[in-house]
């Protein structure tokens, strides 16, 4: 191709100017001493460079983020489905978890208390009538649970059996209407009978004006109502309030045993009175004896006699002295002593008023 | 073509023995780097550009023209510590222009050649101070009091040495 004469010199200077150029280029050095052409050079070949990862990006983000997502939808469906599972497994784990702090600490308070003769019990039931503030529970007659019979948990009472079948038994919760327990101000031993209302909180009635009551006292158990040992926490008090129309205060309080949410309980076989330790819970057991199905039968020493109240608090029928229960008294009637690990056999004469364990295993105890 | 060959008619084209350029560039540089020695105020003459002007102008054939100032240009920057080609282009680019332009008008005037020495001498000027900031990353200043009193020197100069030069065309 030749170049027009016109065109030749131009193109001569071009040339010329050019390779001058490329000459001051190789000579000249900038920056990290790097020569101009080598920085030309690489400028040059840098679009390059960026366009074709730009492009290889392109297509890369392409394929990755529509191609290759064409399965995306049923594999997080599949995941969506791993994670509802695992969700129910965690669920499941950290409920088993949680049952096995609450039987660790059933079996230490019992270790503790090994001098008392307990039997571990599950909550299978509550009553169906909303009115009454019953569990059903997973002993009976043939574990040795009688009427009448205490019943706690290592926070402190829950409440007491109220009916017996063979296999299972019905428990008459403290926050029940008709349920009470014999009790006593931790701070001035001053006693009276704790009642229930049909609400979450307690009563403590009988309690003389004169007595100082403070909120947050203790509510501990009098051991009159030969049900309950003595000292077994009952409840907290929240609320005083003088009452104007009698001599008495109202006295609110807030049990001590999570009611609303029991599931595995803790029944008295013996109404031996013992030391009611706060820190049982935290004593090493093991797990596998909290659920055998029959209790352990705890050797007990044999009790002295002593002068036990009624089970159920009632309403007095004379005006009660400020200090005292109005429970009536029940005539002194000892405790037989416990000398056999039978738990059937060494409560049967604590009891004041046991009802016949039902022969039909459908049919329970008449309250 | 006929207007060509009409302007030809009145643009003259001078011609130099290959020998005679090459002594007459040979001796501008050589005394461009010997005056200053001897003379100080001697340093402010650019004869190798001077001669890249006259002939670029006197052979009026922009290809020579370019050819001759690269050459010229080149060789300055031998003889100098400036960057291999620095001088070149400068010189390349006012070959070309002065070819350009010596075909086109009258050069031969006493005061034409006095104002394109003045405007050759910026033009060489500008493109040194281009390349320098272009391609050195270097900001020489552009103008200066200096580069105008040279200018003024060197296109004084021109008119002297220019008619000298014509003595030595090819008859």
């Amino acid at each position: 191709m030749s170049i027009p004469s016109r065109h030749r010199s131009l193109t001569l200077f071009a040339a010329a100017i050019a390779a001058q150029v490329l000459l001051l280029a190789v000579q000249i050095r900038r920056g990290q001493q790097v020569r101009l052409i080598r920085v030309w050079a690489i400028e040059s070949v840098s679009p390059l460079g960026r366009g074709a990862a730009w492009s290889v990006d392109g297509v890369r983000g392409l394929w990755n983020n529509y191609v290759g997502l064409r399965h995306m939808r049923e594999e997080n469906d599949q995941l969506r489905g791993e994670v509802g599972e695992l969700r129910m497994r965690n669920s499941q784990l950290e409920s088993r978890a949680a049952e096995a702090d609450r039987l660790a600490g059933l079996l230490g308070f019992r270790d503790v208390h090994s001098e008392v003769q307990t039997l571990a019990a599950r909550v299978i039931g509550a009553s169906p009538d909303p009115s009454s503030h019953m569990v059903f529970i997973s002993r009976g007659s043939r574990d040795g649970v009688k009427r009448d019979m205490g019943v706690i948990t290592p926070e402190g009472v829950v409440g007491k059996i109220f009916a017996v079948y063979p296999d299972t038994s019905q428990v008459l919760l403290l926050t029940d209407k008709e349920s009470g327990v014999g009790a006593l101000l931790a701070a001035s031993r001053s006693q009276g009978p704790v009642r229930g209302s049909g609400d979450p909180l307690l009563g403590l009635e009988y309690i003389s004006s004169d007595v100082k009551v403070e909120q947050g006292e203790k509510i501990l158990t009098s051991g009159q109502d030969r049900i309950f040992p003595k000292d077994l926490p009952v409840g907290t008090v929240v609320q005083v309030q003088p009452d104007r129309r009698s001599p008495f205060q109202k006295i609110s309080v807030k049990p001590a045993a999570r009611l609303d949410g029991l599931e595995e309980v803790l029944v008295l076989l013996t109404r031996q009175e013992f030391t009611f330790r706060k820190d049982a819970d935290k004593a090493p057991v093991p797990v596998a004896s909290v659920t055998s199905p029959k209790p352990a039968a705890f050797p007990t020493a044999p009790t002295a006699p002593k002068p036990v109240a009624s089970v159920t608090p009632s309403k007095p029928t004379a005006p009660p002295p400020p200090t005292k229960p109005a429970i009536p008294p029940v005539p002194p009637k000892p405790a037989a002593p416990v000398t056999s690990p039978k738990p059937a056999a060494s409560e049967a004469p604590s009891k004041p008023a046991e009802p016949e364990t039902p022969q039909d295993p459908g049919t329970p105890d008449n309250p | 073509m006929e207007i060509h060959a009409s302007y030809d008619q009145h643009i003259e084209v001078h011609k130099y023995y290959a020998g005679t350029i090459f002594g007459v560039v040979v001796l501008a540089l050589a005394l461009e780097a010997v005056l200053p020695v001897y003379f100080r105020s001697a340093a402010i003459l650019e004869l190798p550009l001077l001669i890249t002007i006259y002939f670029g102008l006197s052979r009026r054939n922009p290809s020579s023209g370019l050819l001759l100032g690269m050459a010229i240009g080149l060789a300055q920057d031998s003889l100098g510590h400036t960057p291999f080609g620095m001088y070149g282009i400068a010189k390349t680019a006012v070959g070309f222009v002065a070819s350009s332009f010596g075909s086109r008008i009258d050069v031969d005037h006493p005061i034409s050649r006095f104002l394109l020495t003045f405007v050759f001498f910026h033009l060489h000027n500008a493109v040194l101070v281009l390349t320098d900031r272009i391609l050195l990353g270097q900001h020489e200043p552009y103008l200066e009091m200096r580069l105008i009193i040279a200018s003024l020197v060197n296109s004084v100069v021109a008119v002297v040495l220019y008619p000298l030069l014509d003595r030595l065309r090819r008859t």
